[in-house]
């Protein structure tokens, strides 16, 4: 049984289907007992009329029927499983060159990144792409698996190697904690039980690590922003007079009597109550969903942000990101879309790119006016009314954004703010 | 450790209360999809506290494949009553005798697929922008590749190799006319998270999920339950048996299990030792290996 004060904890996979990430997951899924009787007898089924010696535990992770078919990851995908210590949700993302656009959106949300490295070949192009958008998105955690340690004879010598490869050009990265585990995801080492055949190998599981990893502290708990959602007002019985202003706390604390300042207006009251369904609660943190009211009746709506008074985020119309273009169309320049971000939506264009990023060798270059599919870049952005903001990497919610193409209606760059 | 934390049933809870919010920011006339279930209950139930002290701005809306368990349909009632929200029916009946569907033929007839255009219908004619339903990632395979915001076409369907990069918790319900999305507060939760919380809550459900003796038939591997609605074949027996339904669904498809279990406390606590998926016991899943997804890309919930 899962403890009642047990937390939890999202990660992103990134790989391929030739590193074993669909096997990876098999297993942990597998051996953490998460996968049901109906579930491996399909699995059996189709192992057998496939040929394959064994259960293949990758088949797990096939989801739509055109990945059934092409044997590959489409689309980020939403496993979970559960140990007595923690609920964890796996965003399973294609390893692609093509699908850089799921690697980000599994990312996005995840407070731990494994990195899936074939022992056999080392730290490759795709390692690196990796990583690198882990570190773009602000992952806290990266775990390296070197995987497939069963087929380089369990070697010290190749783990310790491909670990200083990582660490020569991850040190040119923005990554906080990197940890690295020999595993065998086909044989089940080093994954949920401890591996016989790696003695030399002192520290602990992937799913070990995953269970104790230290995440309370990852959340900014210092800078308190809170958006606002929508207002309620019941205008009927005991609550006729009722104005709370509903959202989820993006950062920081907040408590009755704290003094704040409302954005973009300006005008500063006191937080009166922060109330809950449950009743009133003496204060608030992210990722509480709360509704707080004022001490003054002031006129905020939507897309307003409650800060404190003695602590504001930026507010400008000019803003300098991080863009990574998700869609099939190009941005042309100067190109005008939809910004959402929290709550607040504006018209924003794309006043400038100011270089791009060679993912492959994340060297900065200058070349190319438009924006492709996969381009990450960094542009300036110009909006038609102040957006209140923070740096990404100060605040992964206050600090992010996504740009929408008003004549499709898609979801077309994630943004993150420099 | 921080006292800064929520545990991961204040964390789903938290997700589900800002998603509920969003729907309400972001469309004009959303409704929430109710088939008296546990997973429609536990989103009512959210949505109740996403708004508190205002009542849930939204309508509910039920499917009725008119193969319903009387149980389902007075817990429906009561809910309605108690909420003081508006019911919106959508009835498979009516689709038939209208002519938009024809029953399905044969032993294995249900009203299952029928349902598809009944909703599409009841979303076009009620001028509907956004159904929530209470889908879960971890039902289905087809289903945990689904967003928060899952956008529908025109036609009402799913088209899952293009569907809109969905990241943070920034949600684009953005849609032309004739359009829809479906919203789904409690996509990151298990089963077990949603008994857990039907526990810790005190959340009403109906009896049918409790154990209790029934006049039921064997077939498809599941105890489907005995009623005016099913063909008996030949070879078929009914029986009594101490049954419970672990999902709850149209009567003529959704078979239970044996158990003893009569308290939410027990069911958590058989749920947690289950071997097998919830919709293991339904035949609609099994028709073949894609069914969830097909039925999902013509625009089932």
């Amino acid at each position: 049984m899962q403890l009642d004060n047990s937390q939890l904890l999202r990660f992103t996979t990134a790989g391929s289907v030739d590193d074993g990430k669909s096997t990876l997951i098999g297993r942990l899924l597998y051996d953490s007992k998460s996968i049901f009787e109906d579930q491996l007898e399909a699995i059996e089924a189709t192992s057998k009329q496939k040929g394959h010696e064994g259960v293949d535990l990758a088949l797990f992770t096939d989801g739509l029927k055109d990945e059934r078919e092409q044997g590959i990851t489409i689309d980020v995908a939403y496993r979970y499983f559960t140990t007595p210590k923690r609920k964890f949700i796996i965003a399973d993302t294609p390893g692609h060159i093509q699908y850089t656009r799921n690697m980000v959106t599994g990312a996005s949300t995840a407070n731990a990144a494994i990195i899936l490295v074939d022992a056999r070949h080392g730290v490759i192009e795709q390692t690196r792409r990796h990583a690198f958008i882990a570190s773009l998105l602000q992952i806290p955690h990266i775990i390296v698996c070197v995987n497939k340690m069963d087929l380089v004879d369990f070697s010290e010598d190749v783990f310790n190697d491909i670990v200083g490869q990582f660490e020569k050009f991850s040190s040119k990265l923005l990554v906080k904690d990197i940890r690295f585990r020999p595993i065998s995801a086909l044989l089940g080492d080093n994954v949920v039980n401890r591996s016989e055949n790696m003695p030399w190998y002192e520290g602990s599981t992937l799913l070990h690590t995953l269970e104790t990893l230290h995440i309370s502290s990852d959340v900014n708990k210092v800078d308190a922003r809170f958006p606002v959602q929508t207002v309620l007002r019941p205008q009927s019985g005991e609550y006729l007079d009722y104005r709370g202003y509903a959202g989820r706390m993006a950062s920081g604390v907040l408590r009755p009597g704290d003094e704040v300042t409302v954005l973009p207006s300006g005008f500063s009251s006191k937080i009166k109550t922060i109330d809950t369904f449950e009743g009133s609660v003496e204060e608030a943190f992210a990722p509480m969903s709360v509704s707080v009211t004022l001490e003054d009746d002031i006129d905020i709506s939507r897309g307003d942000m409650i800060v404190r008074t003695n602590n504001k985020p930026e507010v400008s119309q000019d803003v300098e990101v991080m863009l990574c273009w998700l869609n099939n169309k190009p941005a042309k320049p100067r190109a005008k879309y939809t910004v959402r971000h929290t709550s607040n939506e504006q018209k924003a264009m794309i006043k400038e790119i100011v270089y791009k990023i060679d993912i492959n060798t994340l060297e900065r270059s200058s070349n190319g006016d438009d924006l492709e599919m996969n381009d990450i870049c960094k542009v300036k952005l110009r909006t038609t009314q102040p957006l209140m903001f923070d740096s990404y990497q100060q605040n992964r919610t206050t600090g992010s954004l996504i740009l929408i193409d008003e004549a499709t209606n898609e979801t077309v760059a994630a943004g993150m703010i420099v | 450790m921080s006292k800064y934390y929520l545990n991961y049933l204040d964390e789903l809870e938290s997700e589900a209360i800002y998603v509920l919010r969003e729907v309400w920011a972001q469309f004009q006339n959303p409704v929430i999809l109710f088939s008296g279930g546990k997973d429609s209950i536990v989103v009512t139930h959210l949505a109740r506290k996403a708004f508190f002290p205002a009542k849930i701005p939204f309508a509910l809306m039920h499917v009725d494949t008119g193969h319903n368990f009387p149980e389902t349909i007075q817990f429906r009632d009561d809910l309605i009553k108690e909420l003081g929200v508006r019911l919106i029916v959508g009835s498979v009946q009516e689709s038939i005798d209208q002519g938009r569907v024809a029953e399905e033929r044969g032993k294995n007839a249900t009203r299952n697929a029928l349902q598809i255009t009944t909703l599409l219908d009841a979303i076009e004619s009620n001028k509907i922008d956004c159904a929530i339903g209470g889908g879960r990632r971890d039902e289905e395979k087809a289903r945990a590749k689904e967003r928060f915001f899952s956008h529908r076409d025109d036609f009402g369907q799913w088209d899952p190799k293009n569907q809109r990069p969905e990241l943070w918790n920034l949600f684009n319900g953005k849609q032309f006319e004739g359009e829809h999305f479906r919203a789904f507060p409690i996509s990151n939760w298990t089963e077990m998270d949603v008994w857990n919380y039907i526990k810790r809550e005190n959340i009403q459900i109906p009896s049918l999920y409790f154990a209790h003796e029934r006049e039921v038939v064997w077939r498809n591997n599941s105890w489907i339950p005995n009623s005016e609605f099913l063909k008996l074949e030949e070879h078929e027996e009914v029986v009594v048996k101490k049954i419970r339904f672990r999902t709850l669904g149209d009567i003529t498809i959704t078979g239970g299990i044996e158990s003893d279990a009569d308290t939410v406390a027990k069911i958590a606590e058989e749920v947690s030792a289950m071997r097998q998926t919830e919709r293991g016991n339904r035949s609609d899943d099994k028709r073949s290996e894609t069914a969830m997804e097909d039925r999902k890309r013509q625009g089932y919930f």
